[in-house]
C-alpha cells in the first residue's frame, strides 16, 4: 500500500483515463498550483502535532523550512500576495490537490486531464475541487487556519503564523488546557537555565536547586516577560531565591 | 571538564572504572590521518575489534551477480509475535550487540529491553552458529507526564549502547527521550542457605528457639539473570534524546536531543556538562536540530554529530569546554539538478557511524549512504543509492509522512560491508571493495532455518521483470530502520516493526 492513511494511489500507467476530458475546457494544475497545494499540505502537517505527546522538533522544523522555501519562492515570484480571508469554515484541505497530481511532474501533465478521475481514487478529499482555474491568485493559507486573523496582512501574518507555530512548539500553549499555563514565562520549560546552568556552583546542595524552582514557579513572571526576561536573567533570580 | 569532577564526588572503585584512575585518554592520531595501530590502545581495548584483525572469512565478497566467492545469507531466527496486528508496544525501536556480539539487546516502545544470549557453539554441529535465545527481559523505562507541559513523555527506547565487558556482570545504557539508564545485569546461579535466624522460605526464626549456630553455605540454584538499574541519568534534557554515545575512555558519555549535547561521567548522575547548544536565542529563528552524535572510536577527545540539513560537524573537547565552533564541516554541496522543495528533508540525516578503524564515518539520508573520510570534508568518498526508485515519489512520501523515517545503517566488523534498511521489509548491504550491492527481506515466507536468502529487486519503471516488485506495490508500512552486524562474525539482527530477524551465512 502506498499511502498509510488508506488513500488509494492511481497507477502512474492510465493514460485511458484521460478521455473524457474536454480539451481546454479546464486548466491543468500548473506548478504554481502544485506549490500551493504543497503549502497548505504542509500548514496542515504543523498543525497536527498538537498531540498527547511532545511534537517530533526534527519534523516540525523541517516542514516549517519548506513552508518557508515555499513563501520566498512566492515572493520571487511575486504571486505572494495579500487576499481577501475565506469564509470561516472552509478548511485548507479543500484545496489540496490530489497527491498523485500533485507529484507528478508539470511535463507529464501537458498532455493530460486529470479532473475525470478525481473522484475515484481520493474519496478524502472533496472532489472536483482540485483543478482551480490557472489564474486563480494563491489564497494566503493562514486565514482559515488561524480565525480570527483575517485582519492581518498575509505576509506579515504569515510569517507571525510561522513564529507562533515555534512558540507553540516551545511553550504548547495551545487549546483551552493549555490556556492555564498561558501566563508561565515560556523559559521554565528550559530546564537547562535551572540545572546544567547551575553546574560547577557546588555550594547549595543538590536539592535546593530544585526548591528555588518550585518557588519561582509559583510566582510567574507575565508572558509579556517572555522575550524580554532573558535565561541568564531567569536562572539568576531562581538562584537568588526572589 | 574532565578536572571538575574530581571535587564534585570521589571516584569510588567500580565495575566501571578501575581504582584511582585518572581521565584516562589516549593521544589520538595525529590529525586522525592515519589509521590507529594494532598496538594501540590500553587494556579496556582488549575486547574491542579492530578492522586489521578481522578472520579471513569476513574478506569475502558479498553475492551480487553471483558466483565465487559470494556471502550467502541464510535465515537462522525470527523473534517476536507472528500475527499481523503489531501491538504498539512491541514496536522494536532499537536493536544492538554487545562488544563480543555473544549479547543482543532490543529496546520497544514499551519501554521494554530484551536480552538475547548465543548459545555456546555445538562443536559437532559445526554447520551452524549458536542460536540466540532470550537471557533477560526487564523494563527499563515507563511512561511518565510532564505536568509543566501537560504532555506525556513516551518510555520508548529510543537507543541502547552496551559498555565493555569489565567482570562478570555486563552493564548497558538505555534512553527514552528523556531519561538515561545504567543498567547492571548479572546472572546468579547459587544462592545461601543455612541462616541462623531465617527460614528458607525467608520468614524470622524466634530467636528462642535458636539453640546451634551454622555457617550458612552457597548451594547452586538454577541460573537467575538480573537486571538493576544502577544509574539514573535524569533532568538535563529539554528535547528528546537521539543519541548516546559512550566515549572510548570507557568513563564519560554524550547524550544527545535535538538541540544540546552533554557530557556526563558514568558515576555522576547529578550533574552533566553541556558541550553543543545550538538552540537559537529565538525559537523563532531555529532551522536545524541535531540528528545523531557519536564519540569517536579511539579518539576520546573527538566526537561528530549530524543535523538535519546534512552536515556533520567533528568537535574537539579540548579546544573550548563548549564545542559550539566545529573543528571541521562536513557537507556535500547540493546538486542543483536535482533541487525540489524536498532536497533539505530528505538531506537531513537520520544516523552517523564511525567505522570500527576511526577512519572513516558513515550517514544515512533518506534517500543514501555516504562514507567520508574524516580527512576530507567537502564531499563523501563513497555514496550509495538505497532506493533511488523513491525520489519521483517525494511528494507522496512527505504526504504520508514516509519521508521523515529514520533509517539507521551500520558497519560489519571489518569496515568492509555497510548494511541498511529499507522498505517492504527489505534491507541492502553494500560492499565497499567489490562495488557490489544486493537487496535482501526479512520475511516469515518461505524462510526455514538455513535458507540461502533470495535477492530481491525492485522496477523502478517500466516492465517488471518476473520476480521484481514495482514500487507502487511496495508496502511503506513495512520499513527496517533498525539493524545490527556482530562485530566479529557475519551475523545480522534486522528489526522489522515488530519482530527481530537474525541472519547468517552460510558456513
Amino acid at each position: 500500500m502506498m499511502f498509510a492513511r488508506g488513500l488509494k494511489r492511481k497507477s502512474a500507467e492510465e493514460p485511458e483515463d484521460v478521455e473524457g476530458c474536454s480539451a481546454g475546457a479546464q486548466a491543468m494544475p500548473s506548478y504554481s498550483l502544485q506549490r500551493q497545494s504543497l503549502l497548505d499540505m504542509s500548514l496542515v502537517k504543523l498543525q497536527l502535532c498538537h498531540m498527547l505527546v511532545e511534537p517530533n522538533l526534527c519534523r516540525s522544523v523541517l516542514i516549517a523550512n519548506t513552508v518557508r522555501q515555499i513563501q520566498e519562492e512566492m515572493t520571487r515570484d511575486g504571486t505572494w500576495r495579500a487576499v481577501a480571508p475565506q469564509a470561516a469554515g472552509r478548511a485548507p484541505l479543500d484545496r489540496l490537490v490530489a497527491t498523485d497530481i500533485l507529484c507528478r511532474s508539470v511535463r507529464e501533465q501537458e498532455g493530460e486531464c486529470p479532473a475525470p478521475d478525481m473522484g475515484d481514487g481520493q474519496p478524502d478529499l472533496v472532489p472536483g475541487l482540485a483543478v482551480a482555474p490557472a489564474a486563480q491568485a494563491p489564497r494566503s493559507p493562514q486565514s482559515s487556519l488561524w480565525e480570527g486573523d483575517s485582519s492581518r496582512e498575509s505576509r506579515g501574518g504569515f510569517q507571525k503564523s510561522l513564529d507562533q507555530i515555534f512558540e507553540t512548539l516551545e511553550s504548547k500553549t495551545s487549546g483551552s488546557v493549555e490556556e492555564l499555563f498561558a501566563d508561565v514565562d515560556s523559559s521554565y520549560y528550559d530546564l537547562d537555565a535551572v540545572l546544567t546552568g547551575m553546574v560547577g556552583s557546588t555550594s547549595s546542595g543538590p536539592g535546593s536547586g530544585l526548591q528555588a524552582f518550585a518557588s519561582a514557579a509559583t510566582s510567574p513572571p507575565s508572558s509579556s516577560c517572555r522575550s524580554d526576561l532573558g535565561e541568564l536573567d531567569h536562572a539568576v533570580e531562581i538562584l537568588v531565591e526572589t | 571538564p574532565p578536572s571538575c569532577w574530581l571535587f564534585c564526588s570521589p571516584l569510588l572503585p567500580s565495575p566501571l572504572t578501575p581504582a584511582l584512575s585518572p581521565h584516562r585518554c589516549h593521544p589520538p592520531p595525529s590529525a586522525l590521518s592515519t589509521p590507529p595501530s594494532p598496538g594501540e590502545g590500553g587494556e579496556f581495548r582488549k575486547q574491542r575489534p579492530r578492522g586489521t584483525q578481522q578472520g579471513h572469512h569476513l574478506q569475502r565478497n558479498m553475492a551480487g551477480a553471483g558466483g565465487g566467492n559470494d556471502i550467502q545469507w541464510c535465515f537462522s531466527q525470527v523473534k517476536g509475535a507472528v500475527d499481523d496486528d503489531v501491538a504498539e508496544a512491541d514496536i522494536i525501536s532499537t536493536v544492538e550487540f554487545n562488544h563480543s556480539g555473544e549479547l543482543l539487546a532490543t529496546g520497544d516502545k514499551g519501554g521494554r529491553v530484551v536480552i538475547f544470549q548465543q548459545e555456546q557453539e555445538n562443536k559437532i554441529q559445526s554447520h551452524s552458529r549458536g542460536e540466540y535465545n532470550v537471557y533477560s527481559t526487564f523494563q527499563s523505562h515507563e511512561p511518565e507526564f510532564d505536568y509543566l507541559k501537560s504532555l506525556e513523555i513516551e518510555e520508548k527506547i529510543n537507543k541502547i549502547r552496551w559498555l565493555p565487558q569489565k567482570n562478570a556482570a555486563q552493564f548497558l545504557l538505555s534512553t527514552n527521550d528523556k531519561t538515561i539508564k545504567l543498567w547492571k545485569i548479572s546472572e546468579r546461579d547459587k544462592r545461601p542457605e543455612g541462616y541462623n535466624l531465617k527460614e528458607e522460605d525467608g520468614r524470622y526464626r524466634d530467636p528462642t528457639t535458636v539453640t546451634t549456630l551454622r555457617v550458612p553455605v552457597f548451594r547452586p540454584m538454577d541460573l537467575m539473570v538480573e537486571a538493576s538499574p544502577r544509574r539514573i541519568f535524569a533532568n538535563a534534557h529539554t528535547y528528546h534524546i537521539n543519541s548516546i554515545s559512550i566515549n572510548s575512555d570507557y568513563e564519560t558519555y554524550l547524550s544527545a536531543d535535538d538541540l544540546r549535547i552533554n557530557l556526563w561521567h558514568l558515576e555522576i548522575t547529578d550533574r552533566s556538562f553541556n558541550i553543543v547548544d545550538i538552540k537559537p536565542a529565538n525559537m523563532e529563528e531555529l532551522t536545524e536540530v541535531i540528528t545523531a552524535a557519536e564519540f569517536h572510536p579511539n579518539s576520546c577527545n573527538t566526537f561528530v554529530y549530524s543535523s538535519s540539513k546534512g552536515t556533520i560537524r567533528l568537535c574537539d573537547m579540548r579546544a573550548s569546554a563548549l564545542c559550539d565552533r566545529h573543528s571541521k564541516l562536513f557537507e556535500e554541496p547540493e546538486d542543483p539538478s536535482n533541487r525540489s522543495f524536498f532536497s533539505e528533508i530528505i538531506s537531513s540525516i537520520s544516523d552517523v557511524k564511525f567505522s570500527h578503524s576511526g577512519r572513516y564515518m558513515m550517514t544515512r539520508d533518506y534517500l543514501s549512504v555516504k562514507i567520508w573520510d574524516l580527512n576530507m570534508e567537502n564531499r563523501p568518498v563513497e555514496t550509495y543509492q538505497v532506493h533511488e526508485y523513491l525520489r519521483s515519489k517525494l511528494c507522496s512520501l512527505y504526504e504520508n509522512d514516509c519521508i521523515f523515517d529514520k533509517f539507521e545503517c551500520c558497519w560489519n566488523g571489518s569496515d568492509s560491508v555497510v548494511m541498511t534498511g529499507s522498505y517492504n521489509n527489505f534491507f541492502r548491504m553494500f560492499d565497499r571493495n567489490t562495488k557490489r550491492d544486493i537487496t535482501l527481506e526479512a520475511s516469515r515466507e518461505n524462510n526455514k532455518p538455513r535458507t540461502v536468502l533470495k535477492p530481491r529487486k525492485v522496477c523502478a519503471s517500466g516492465k517488471r521483470k518476473k520476480d521484481e516488485i514495482s514500487v507502487d506495490s511496495l508496502d511503506f508500512n513495512k520499513k527496517i530502520l533498525h539493524t545490527a552486524w556482530h562485530p566479529k562474525e557475519n551475523i545480522i539482527a534486522v528489526a522489522t516493526t515488530n519482530n527481530l530477524y537474525i541472519f547468517q551465512d552460510k558456513v
